[in-house]
């Protein structure tokens, strides 16, 4: 029997945080409650890539998307629309740059600019039931690999594919599988990176919780290219949900036998373990990730021998990451020229990016390479929220850099962020506004990367850890000029010198903000200003005269440091202040202000 | 130190039995300080010990490896565990502002537990939920959207329930 309608529910973990669970369960209720009939499916899915304005709930056939839904809603949805065909407006997902009101998820511009790849079933299937991975396709990749394929033919599309990693470096996949099957070897095994450690980044997470069967499959497919026969995933332990579905999904993978002994009858054998990852950052990094798995500290160690050679156990080894992996059934279901027309000509294929900071569409997106800064930021990100203005773009995480307004029109792709300073990184793109301290970020990427550092080089351990106690300074008004010299040859030194790529890549947020933003750190050396009002040694929250004394920001200071009288003018005992915020925040006249032409009316 | 760690005997065994099942796999260390973590909430010089003489691995590496990685803690934690999540997304929506209320309320410093052993205080790295920020989490719970007031709203329905 065909279902009659479909109800999905974001079970991505934003969304599940705020009650999909429990609005799923309520939706099933209701419709029994009403006698709906049994061919109407509820399922719980993976994200739907719309994370600020969960959770959601989307409507086959129809496609209708609702948003920001409510327990209490789910009466009026049920009763209106799964009853009488009839949406509720009150509740479809708001464009949230033009305020109008959009009916089908296709219609949005967040989804019809983007091509999904990676995330083609996220959203669309039950990430708990291995038919609907089958019914989207799921698996024929792996049959036609295994029953069609030699190992050598599977190595070679991937290499015509011109797939890239897509966990940093962006190393081409296939010749990373070539040089591991050219190994001789007894054993050789099969590691998908799932140690997601760029803050800001969360498209791994969203892979594995709504489509694990993707990565499961091609880890098998890659297992067969190379001739491996145990494969790992490291995954963090911070992403339980991930861990859970991933681990249901491995338990069905091994009953229809997609995984064990003899798969699809071509005597090929494989099976995938779980490991956890400890909460170390270093751990990304391949040979790190190795040794966290062997049971020692996560520390890289010297290349060559590469993984491919002498990896896990002394074997060789190929490490791919999720989104890589989630991108490979496609390749060889259609094929690696179709998979080649996408994209750049050096960067094939898609790019999911996780956005975040001031943006209005928070979320997930997955772009042709090739796509430019400006139509990510503006048309499927909606731009800068409460009238800001753009100030910078993050990408690359702690490893990568700023990209600035003058760049917005670069086609993105691997090699032109190189270019611009700063990396693909896994993908995170963090949208800063005038708000944003560029010295105060270069030092919270700092802060992580000397906290990650796993001490084993000096120019890593002990340089950025220089860096930091140089921008501490800055940051505290105590800053020289010299000093800005001193972070410019020390940060070059470390990027030549460290072992491995966090120590390469650490001194980049600093160098990259210190290239396109050096007059506001000279404002911090040398005015002792901070101008985005975000270091608290070099600003002053200061009440000016348009104060209507509402008294709505000393009922919120967290130190009590405001006082005042109903109906006249606040003060900021400035001893006591701690510089959180919260008063700004909470004015509704903008009264009060950080700007350093505003504190002479102290 | 307020916090109090529990080795029934009971513990012991579910962690000894961990231990025999992570034996079989190559590279029993990790999962088997998983198990402790989870067990007993930290992993002490005694419970270190008894993993030595299972899997016959020097103290010394086991301590190496506990104090390298951020999940594992040599010592026991509050009953409240109040996160503050330090990602990217978070810090640039003011995340750090949050952590200093909490630090203010609390009277302690981040990665600190309070003396009565009721709460500690830790920045974590990004939970990956992003779409929230700035999100903090108390125990199970996960705060979103969150500001100075929502920390104040959070501590006095803490402080209620003690």
């Amino acid at each position: 029997m065909l279902d009659r309608m479909h109800i999905l529910i974001c079970g991505g973990a934003e969304c599940k945080e705020s009650n999909s669970v429990e609005l799923r369960d309520l939706f099933k209720s209701e419709i029994e409650r009403l006698n709906l009939g049994d061919d109407i499916q509820t399922a719980l899915t993976g994200c739907f890539g719309l994370c600020a304005l969960g959770p959601h709930v989307l409507i086959y056939p129809e496609e209708t998307l609702y948003s920001g839904v409510k327990l209490e809603d789910v009466r009026e949805i049920v009763e209106q629309h799964i009853a009488k065909g009839k949406p509720v407006d009150r509740l479809l997902f708001k464009g949230e740059f033009d305020r109008k009101k959009f009916r089908n998820r296709s219609e949005l511009t967040f989804f019809a600019k983007q091509t999904r790849i990676a995330l083609r079933n996220c959203g669309v299937i039950n990430p708990l039931d291995v038919n609907e991975y089958i019914a989207r396709h799921g698996y024929e990749a792996l049959g036609k690999v295994l029953t069609t394929m030699t190992p050598e033919e599977t190595v070679q599309v991937m290499l015509d594919s011109g797939l890239r990693g897509r966990g940093g470096g962006g190393f081409p996949t296939g010749r990373k599988w070539q040089f591991c099957a050219n190994s001789v070897s007894d054993k050789k095994y099969v590691i998908c990176n799932a140690d997601e450690g760029d803050p800001g980044a969360f498209m791994d997470r969203a892979v594995l919780e709504g489509d694990p069967h993707s990565v499961l499959e091609a880890m098998t497919i890659n297992g067969y290219a190379i001739g491996a026969d145990t494969g790992y995933i490291y995954i963090r332990a911070e992403y339980p949900l991930a861990v859970q579905r991933l681990e249901l999904a491995i338990g069905e993978a091994r009953e229809l036998g997609m995984l064990g002994k003899n798969i699809f009858d071509s005597g090929f054998d494989f099976n995938i373990e779980l490991r956890l990852g400890a909460g170390a950052f270093v751990c990304g990094e391949e040979t790190a990730l190795i040794a966290s798995i062997e049971g020692e500290r996560g520390m890289p160690r010297n290349k060559p021998p590469y993984p491919a050679v002498k990896g896990l156990f002394g074997k060789p080894t190929n490490v791919n990451n999720v989104e890589t992996y989630a991108n490979i059934p496609v390749v060889y279901l259609k094929g690696a020229d179709w998979f080649k027309s996408i994209g750049t000509e050096k960067s094939s294929g898609t790019k999911v990016f996780a956005l975040g900071g001031k943006i209005a569409n928070t979320g997930l997106l997955e772009v042709p390479m090739g796509t430019t800064l400006r139509e990510v930021i503006y048309e499927i990100g909606g731009g800068i929220p409460n009238k800001r203005e753009f100030k910078a773009a993050q990408t690359g995480g702690p490893s990568g850099g700023c990209i600035t307004a003058e760049s917005l029109d670069t086609p993105i792709d691997f090699d032109n962020l190189i270019a611009l300073g700063s990396m693909m990184g896994s993908g995170g793109m963090i949208v800063m506004d005038e708000d944003n301290c560029m010295v105060d970020v270069a030092r919270f990427y700092l802060e992580f990367t000397v906290e990650e550092s796993c001490g084993k080089c000096t120019p890593c351990r002990e340089g950025t850890k220089r860096m930091l106690d140089i921008l501490n300074r800055i940051c505290e008004g105590e800053g020289t000029m010299e000093d800005l010299d001193v972070l410019e040859s020390l940060g070059k030194m470390i990027k030549d010198s460290s072992l491995c790529g966090l120590g390469q890549t650490a001194p980049n947020p600093v160098l990259s903000t210190l290239k396109h933003f050096r007059k506001e750190y000279e404002a911090h050396v040398i005015d002792k200003v901070c101008p985005a009002g975000v270091c608290s040694n070099l600003t002053k929250y200061v009440v000016l005269d348009n104060c209507i004394g509402c008294t709505k920001c000393a009922r919120n200071c967290p130190v009590g440091a405001i006082e005042g009288k109903v109906k006249e003018k606040h003060f900021i005992d400035l001893d006591l202040c701690i510089r959180c915020g919260a008063c700004k925040t909470a004015c509704p006249v903008n009264a009060i202000s950080t700007k350093p032409e505003s504190w002479g009316a102290m | 130190m307020g916090a109090k760690i529990n080795f029934t005997e009971e513990k012991i065994n579910e962690l000894k039995a961990e231990m025999v099942k992570n034996m079989q796999e190559p590279g029993p260390l990790m999962p088997t300080l998983h198990a402790a973590q989870r067990i007993f909430g930290c992993i002490p010089l005694p419970i270190q010990k008894i993993i030595s003489n299972e899997l016959d691995v020097s103290i010394a590496r086991i301590n190496g490896v506990v104090t390298f990685y951020g999940h594992f803690s040599i010592e026991p934690k509050g009953d409240t565990i109040i996160s503050v999540c330090l990602g990217t997304a978070c810090y640039i929506k003011g995340a750090q502002g949050l952590l200093d209320a909490f630090s203010h309320d609390l009277n302690i410093s981040v990665g600190e537990t309070s003396k009565d052993g009721k709460y500690t205080l830790e920045a974590t790295r990004c939970i990956g939920a992003c779409g929230l920020a700035p999100v903090f989490t108390v125990n199970e719970d996960v705060y979103a959207n969150g500001s100075v007031q929502l920390v104040k709203k959070v501590m006095q329905k803490l402080k209620q329930e003690k």
